[in-house]
């Protein structure tokens, strides 16, 4: 059996001349990611704005303009309707009552009680205004804490240079998401969060296999100058990051596609991370290496890794 | 790296084998479980409640709340006080904070801060601990004027104790719905989470949760409202409103001309009328309510008294005869399933001070089923594809690392039933991704074998270096991941939670069934075939 290749042996790729290029893509991304943020900001979800979300199923299709003027009498404020799926599963959202917690239940069933007997409610999740305050403290908290611990980690087992690469990128691929959750005013919530936390970690994976790579070969190659060292290691393990990126990618769209509308969006920070993830490895973390000034300090000195001995030879 | 001795093999055998009896009971019917002998392991995964559908609830005390209450208490304390020491005083007050009190004669100040001072208690009942010696009210004078103010550590000593006591109400309340394996637990100092699993209608769990359930009897006024927005009550008279129909005017006699309360109560359950048949609620009183109650309605047959609760009126019957068996009945325009609440709330007692849902997640059953669908048949064409892609891949590899994969969700599964974890939908989506990244831990060695292959070592040489050299690699780039898993199991709460859990696990079986599975399979085909070339 003749089997697949995905990339080629020996490939020859000369990233690190590619990485003007990638530089200036990553950058306008940013800038556009930055731009995007102050201007049309994130569409924050219940969890961080406080709020209702019901989710119900009709009878028979709903009709949306109808539902529409009849919540809108409820003066409930700004009500936002949307078809979820199905074209009889509709999701209602409800801002922030102005009150405390007790005004958020009280809205709920107003709104239970203008929809009617005729309705299942799929979900409802109401989250006051204090609890909202703290899930918004905590995943700030939670991502700053992720891109530290990995600094700290990384610091240890590499060098400085490589940790403030790797959590470059990290942050590169943080604002590229947050930038594209801008564009499609996805809802941002506690999930999403989470699921850029797990990008945080795919997308070390991917670093610190390259990066791991890079290390070996200044060991192995004292005279080869920097760039050209890291062009190798990204060829030599291209084959890798791309099987590996692809089958997550894989499995990430079955679940895009069939997972359900419930965790559509989450899946979709994932799948978009990965990609950004990937690029961002051999893009962006290996030639900051270079632009982080390591060569010059060790290049012709002889080792650049502090523990040489820890790590490729132990069993 | 290609050699195993015999117990090794048998312990790695032995792992997957004890994975896949853990793993066993979730593929089997309920009742066979039910059959299998005690030691074997019969728990299945814990579905999270966005899967099974039911309510989560966090529910904080309400400070202001409790605080108002308690300061009613002080007031009355320092009423009886000043009374029985024959102290004059003017301007007895509750304010935010406490109580205050202006006492008449300069001469009596001494002697009335004596008295009051006894009524600050220790926090800490025993003297022990870091709240030993601390009071719960602060005792100042400022010429003929007293202030009692609550402490702030007396107040989170109260609310403490508050949360305690409610866990416990709220425990009899749900029991009495008869819904299944309900959680109620403390979360910090002044929350409860109360997670109930399958049951269907959260306006009446809310209802039943947040009502604190003050049952009083007290005499209506002898003036009663004239209009339906009376401007204020007489003297000794409050104006409250009815319940069902809502909002009719009573003037009813305040609380401190005593009646007669619902902690006398020792049972009440949904009945019927005689007459009418229609749904009422009938309670019986203790010995001490009983008298009461007798010497209540003795004392004023003919007159109308009210029934409140939570500062509503009930309903407000006229006393025809005094009532000296301690049984009663209250009717208010109930269904039978507001009787039986109302019974339910009754039974289980007062909250000690009224609690704020100030959270709720309500999952639908059918919305939780969906999700499973969903999450099963995305797992298991993830799984498929996954599967096909290793082997168009790697071939005779491949087929070893999908072993190992298979191996590595049986243990998975295993691991989370053992450890009684919830799997929640984005737990799902965290196993989904484990299978596009277990793989990984394989692609990382089957590439470093090709790589020592080419740059010319024997096969068996190469593919003992590629696993060797592949080990450090993994064991970094998995680190990271295991990190952030750990960082969001702190953040997370329910489902994110869920997520955080899968992933870690997951991470973990990959990287052992890499390790050991797909090595010991490896070894075992180059043990066989002495192979002269690497085969993919």
């Amino acid at each position: 059996m003749r089997l697949l290749r995905f990339v080629p042996d020996n490939t020859a790729i000369a990233f690190m001349r590619l990485s003007r290029v990638a530089y200036l893509c990553s950058s306008l991304g940013l800038l556009a990611s930055l731009v995007l943020f102050f201007t049309m900001g994130l569409n924050y979800g219940i969890d961080f704005r406080g709020g209702t979300l019901v989710e119900i199923k009709t009878k028979t299709p709903a009709r949306i303009a109808e539902l529409r003027s009849t919540l809108a009498t409820l003066g409930l404020g700004e009500v936002e309707i949307q078809q979820f799926g199905a074209s009889d599963d509709i999701l209602i959202r409800l801002v922030r009552q102005p009150g405390g917690d007790d005004a958020q239940q009280d809205a709920v069933g107003r709104l239970k009680q203008a929809l009617g007997p005729d309705v299942t409610y799929r979900r409802t999740e109401v989250i006051g205004p204090k609890v909202s305050k703290e899930l918004a403290r905590q995943g700030t908290i939670a991502v700053l804490a992720a891109v530290m611990a990995v600094l700290i980690y990384i610091w240890l087992r590499f060098e400085w240079q490589f940790a403030i690469g790797a959590v470059l990128a990290l942050v590169h691929d943080i604002t590229l998401t947050i930038g594209i959750f801008c564009v499609f005013q996805f809802q941002f919530t506690l999930s999403i969060i989470a699921a850029l936390l797990t990008i945080v970690g795919y997308s070390l994976n991917d670093t610190v296999v390259v990066y791991d790579r890079i290390r070996e070969n200044l060991r192995k190659y004292k005279k080869k100058p920097l760039p050209e060292l890291i062009d190798l290691s990204i060829n030599e393990t291209l084959s890798r990051t791309t099987l590996t990126s692809f089958t997550t990618v894989l499995a990430l769209l079955a679940l895009y596609i069939f997972g359900g509308e419930v965790i559509r969006d989450f899946t979709f920070a994932m799948l978009w991370g990965v990609v950004v993830g990937t690029y961002s490895s051999i893009f962006v973390a290996s030639p900051l290496l270079i632009t982080l000034g390591m060569m010059k300090r060790n290049r012709g000195q002889g080792d650049l890794s502090p523990q040489k001995q820890t790590h490729t030879s132990q069993c | 790296m290609l050699y195993f001795s015999r117990w090794k093999i048998a312990l790695i055998v032995a792992v997957v084998g004890f994975g896949a009896l853990l793993a066993a009971p979730n593929v089997l019917p309920a009742n066979f479980r039910a059959a299998l002998s005690g030691w074997l392991p019969s728990d299945t995964v814990n579905l999270g409640l966005d899967l099974k559908g039911g309510s989560y609830l966090l529910l904080e005390v309400d400070r202001k709340d409790l605080v108002a209450h308690l300061a009613k208490q002080l007031q009355g304390d320092v009423r009886q006080i000043l009374r029985k020491n024959h102290i004059g005083y003017v301007d007895l007050k509750r304010g935010t904070q406490g109580v205050s009190v202006r006492i008449r004669n300069a001469s009596d100040v001494e002697k009335a801060l004596d008295a009051i001072k006894g009524l600050a208690e220790p926090i800490s009942p025993r003297g022990i601990g870091p709240l030993a010696g601390e009071r719960d009210v602060d005792v100042c004078s400022d010429g003929r004027m007293i202030t009692l103010q609550f402490t702030a550590k007396g107040v989170d000593a109260k609310i403490s104790g508050a949360v305690e006591q409610a866990i416990e109400v709220i425990r009899r309340r749900i029991d009495a719905l008869g819904t299944t394996e309900p959680t109620i637990r403390r979360q910090g100092t002044n929350r409860i989470v109360v997670q109930v699993p399958g049951f269907q209608e959260p306006e009446r769990l809310k209802e039943l949760l947040s009502a604190t359930a003050k049952l009083q009897f007290r005499l209506l006024c002898r003036d009663q409202p004239k209009s339906a927005k009376p401007r204020r009550a007489p003297p000794g008279c409050e104006l409250l409103y009815s319940r069902d129909p809502a909002g009719r005017p009573y003037f009813v006699q305040t609380a401190s001309s005593a009646g007669v309360d619902g902690e006398d109560l020792v049972l009440a359950r949904p009945d019927f009328a005689g007459r009418t048949n229609e749904p009422v609620v009938t309670f019986l009183f203790n010995q001490h309510g009983a008298m009461r109650f007798g010497r209540l309605t003795q004392a004023n047959v003919g007159r109308r008294f009210a029934i409140i609760l939570d500062n509503s009126v009930i309903s407000a019957p006229v006393i025809h005869e005094p009532i000296l068996g301690g049984t009663g009945q209250i009717s208010g325009n109930f269904t039978l399933q507001s009787a039986n609440d109302l019974a339910i709330l009754l039974r289980s007692g007062a909250l000690p001070a009224k609690l704020v849902i100030i959270q709720e997640r309500t999952v639908g059953a059918t919305l939780g089923a969906d999700s499973i669908a969903a999450g099963e048949l995305a797992s298991i064409i993830a799984i498929i594809a996954v599967v096909l892609f290793m082997v168009i891949t790697y071939g005779l590899f491949g087929m070893f690392a999908d072993i190992a994969l298979a191996a590595n969700l049986v243990v998975l599964l295993g691991l989370l039933s053992f450890l009684r974890a919830t799997l929640t939908l984005p737990g799902i989506a965290g196993i989904v991704l484990t299978v596009g990244m277990a793989v990984d831990a394989n692609v990382l060695i089957f590439e470093r074998i090709r790589e020592e292959w080419r740059a010319g070592r024997s096969p068996i040489n190469a593919i003992d270096t590629g696993f060797k050299r592949a080990l450090g690699t993994i064991f970094d780039a998995n680190i990271t991941t295991l990190i952030v898993a750990a960082i969001l199991f702190c953040l997370g709460s329910g489902p994110v939670r869920g997520f955080a859990v899968t992933l870690a696990l997951g991470i973990m079986t990959s990287v052992f069934t890499a390790f050991t599975l797909t090595r010991l399979l490896v070894a075992l085909w180059v043990g066989r075939t002495r192979p002269k070339t690497i085969p993919f």
